[in-house]
């Protein structure tokens, strides 16, 4: 240890002010606090000093997302084995999947790291990890047999535009992660927008996402029975919380995506005042789009058309159905781009889980809402907070009149 | 005054760089936008834009002294929709399918703060000469961005590069098939408004990088 921090201070000099090495200062920085606790100290205010510093946040994020990859890897390989009508071991399909996960993963941190440290070395800012961060989520949010150059240019234009112009991490209006996989929705519809089965199979091997079930069914009858009549994969509602079905690599797990929120919520990461919302808002609405379907159906407001029998998919089953929890856990309760209040988070969580369900039902050209919904309330956040501190404001002037 | 001295030098070259009407007053975004499809579109707008800037200007900087300023304004729009008018028959009768595809912004060049604001900020306070080599300059700042954003975005969103021809549009260079049976695929983002909002705020950024103007925050 000693040596490498020799190493490290001796070749610290090289990157001073005025060295030849000097414009990559933030590389050489990054090494070192990451290796090594920093002693430099601070000069001026706020001295304030927490275990919980952002590498740490960023790490435990990091840590929570490990059992989604592993779960991801396996599913890909176990549907792979099931299309081609092969059995195969639990681990022959897991190091199947990991050929599709690994390079999606290597490719975005490549492209991540690239686009951010060009970035501290131009805008002279320190190398931040919250780039590991991004990169560590937007590989979840991809379907398996997307192509890596798609990827590379959905991460760049995620950390440049999401990020970066805004001034780097802590400065950001939208998710970063988000921002990728929002472009990429845009940009490449054919490969990702969530109609079509994400699962690696023969060629030509296609099917319905449990989201495009209802949205294009042949004949009109409720949610569940058209899950239950599927017969290409498995849309019950068991299936779906364990997670055999196809979508994008992270999301399908219902069980670790819980158990990654409760070591959230433990470690004091994650907001639980916003995904508890998320979900009221999403119960909310299904229920009452549940209630809209019976009078569109079978009573009063039945008239021309064709009833929309996104309408009828249950609470249960919006909640299992794509990639609402994963959103809500991770990408929702990311700390710049929520909500600072408390108050603030239940609304920001509450429109999120509103939203989703708008977007999904409603909408027949988005058959996932969750990313929009999340980017959307991003952009709110800031007004959401002031609007919370104003009333606050009000209120104590009030109490003192 | 004489057309090569550093003062008409100034004129023309301060809209295309420093000065630029779409990437530095943020004037024009409207067609900007909805013009930057394909290249010949915006190559068309662009030479549109030149004709009734430059001859507005021009016009307008020679009655400047007959305007009584109250209705100034109205003259204003008079003489430029006059002149906007002119260029559509033209169009019409001449570039038939672009007219088409150009549908109704050729008519908003009307409404384009461009023509209006250089009308009022520079034309009604200079003489004729100057006035021209202003609407030059600014049609070219104008022209500049939008053939740019064009240019990106046609190449990236369709895949072709278009000039403008008689008929429908000359195809300069499309990308080969080879590349999309190899995995290429057009970024369908760019077709789409948000597309162009996208490249145009990337080239206002390289441009203010490049011409050093901070913003005061």
């Amino acid at each position: 240890m000693n040596f490498l921090k020799k190493i490290l201070a001796e070749s610290g000099k090289l990157f001073d002010e005025g060295k030849p090495l000097s414009f990559a200062y933030p590389l050489w920085e990054a090494t070192d606090t990451i290796l090594f606790s920093t002693d430099s100290q601070n000069k001026s205010g706020p001295h304030i000093r927490d275990n919980m510093d952002i590498k740490r946040t960023m790490f435990f994020v990091v840590i929570a997302l490990i059992p989604c990859y592993l779960f991801g890897a396996y599913n890909i390989g176990y549907l792979y084995s099931e299309a081609m009508g092969i059995s195969s071991s639990v681990m022959n399909d897991f190091i199947i999947g990991m050929t599709y996960v690994l390079p999606i993963l290597i490719i975005t941190f490549i492209a991540g790291a690239i686009c951010e440290i060009s970035f501290a070395i131009i805008r002279k800012h320190e190398i931040n990890e919250g780039f590991l961060v991004s990169c560590a989520l937007i590989p979840l949010t991809m379907p398996p047999d997307v192509p890596l150059w798609q990827v590379f240019m959905g991460t760049s234009f995620g950390i440049i535009i999401g990020k970066e112009i805004f001034g780097g991490v802590g400065t950001n209006v939208f998710n970063p992660a988000l921002t990728a996989r929002a472009f990429m929705y845009f940009a490449f519809p054919t490969k990702i927008s969530g109609d079509k089965v994400w699962a690696v199979g023969p060629d030509g091997y296609s099917g319905a996402t449990a989201l495009a079930i209802p949205a294009n069914p042949v004949e009109y009858d409720t949610a569940s029975n058209l899950f239950a009549a599927s017969t290409q994969f498995d849309y019950s509602l068991t299936n779906m919380f364990w997670g055999l079905i196809p979508g994008s690599i992270g999301e399908t797990n219902k069980l670790l995506i819980l158990l990654g929120a409760i070591f959230l919520i433990y470690c004091g990461i994650a907001s639980w005042r916003i995904m508890v919302s998320c979900v009221f808002g999403l119960v909310f609405t299904s229920v009452l789009f549940n209630l809209l379907s019976y009078l569109t159906v079978d009573g009063i407001l039945q008239s021309g058309g064709t009833p929309n029998a996104m309408l009828t998919i249950t609470p249960l089953q919006h909640i299992l159905i794509g990639s609402f929890l994963f959103g809500t856990v991770f990408m929702a309760t990311e700390p710049v781009t929520s909500s600072h209040t408390n108050t603030g988070r239940w609304i920001y969580g509450f429109l999120i889980g509103v939203l989703t369900v708008i977007i999904r039902s409603i909408n027949p050209a988005y058959p996932e809402g969750v990313f929009l919904a999340i980017l959307i309330m991003n952009m709110f956040a800031p007004l959401i907070d002031y609007y919370v501190v104003q009333s606050n404001i009000k209120m104590r002037l009030n109490r003192n009149v | 005054m004489e057309l090569f001295s550093t003062e008409s030098k100034k004129i023309i070259n301060d809209p295309i760089n420093v000065n630029n009407p779409i990437s530095l007053q943020v004037l024009g975004i409207c067609s900007a936008l909805a013009v930057t499809i394909r290249l010949d579109q915006a190559i068309i707008m662009t030479l549109a834009v030149l004709f009734v800037l430059t001859s507005s200007n021009v016009i307008l900087s020679l009655i400047r002294n007959y305007i009584p300023a109250r209705v100034r304004i109205v003259i204003m729009l008079s003489v430029i929709a006059s002149l906007v008018s002119v260029v559509d028959e033209l169009l019409k009768a001449y570039l038939y399918d672009m007219s088409k595809q150009l549908s109704v912004f050729v008519g908003l060049i009307i409404t384009n703060c461009i023509i209006m604001g250089r009308a009022e900020a520079f034309a009604l306070k200079n003489g004729p000469s100057k006035a021209f080599l202003d609407g030059v300059g600014n049609s070219m700042g104008y022209g500049l961005i939008i053939i740019i954003v064009s240019f990106f975005r046609e190449l990236f969103g369709a895949g072709t590069i278009t000039l403008p021809d008689g008929g429908a549009g000359y195809v300069l260079w499309s990308i080969p098939d080879s590349w999309y049976a190899a995995g290429y695929e057009n970024i369908g983002l760019l077709v789409l408004s948000p597309g162009a909002f996208i490249i145009l705020g990337l080239v206002i950024w390289f441009q203010r990088e490049m011409a050093g103007v901070e913003e005061d925050a």
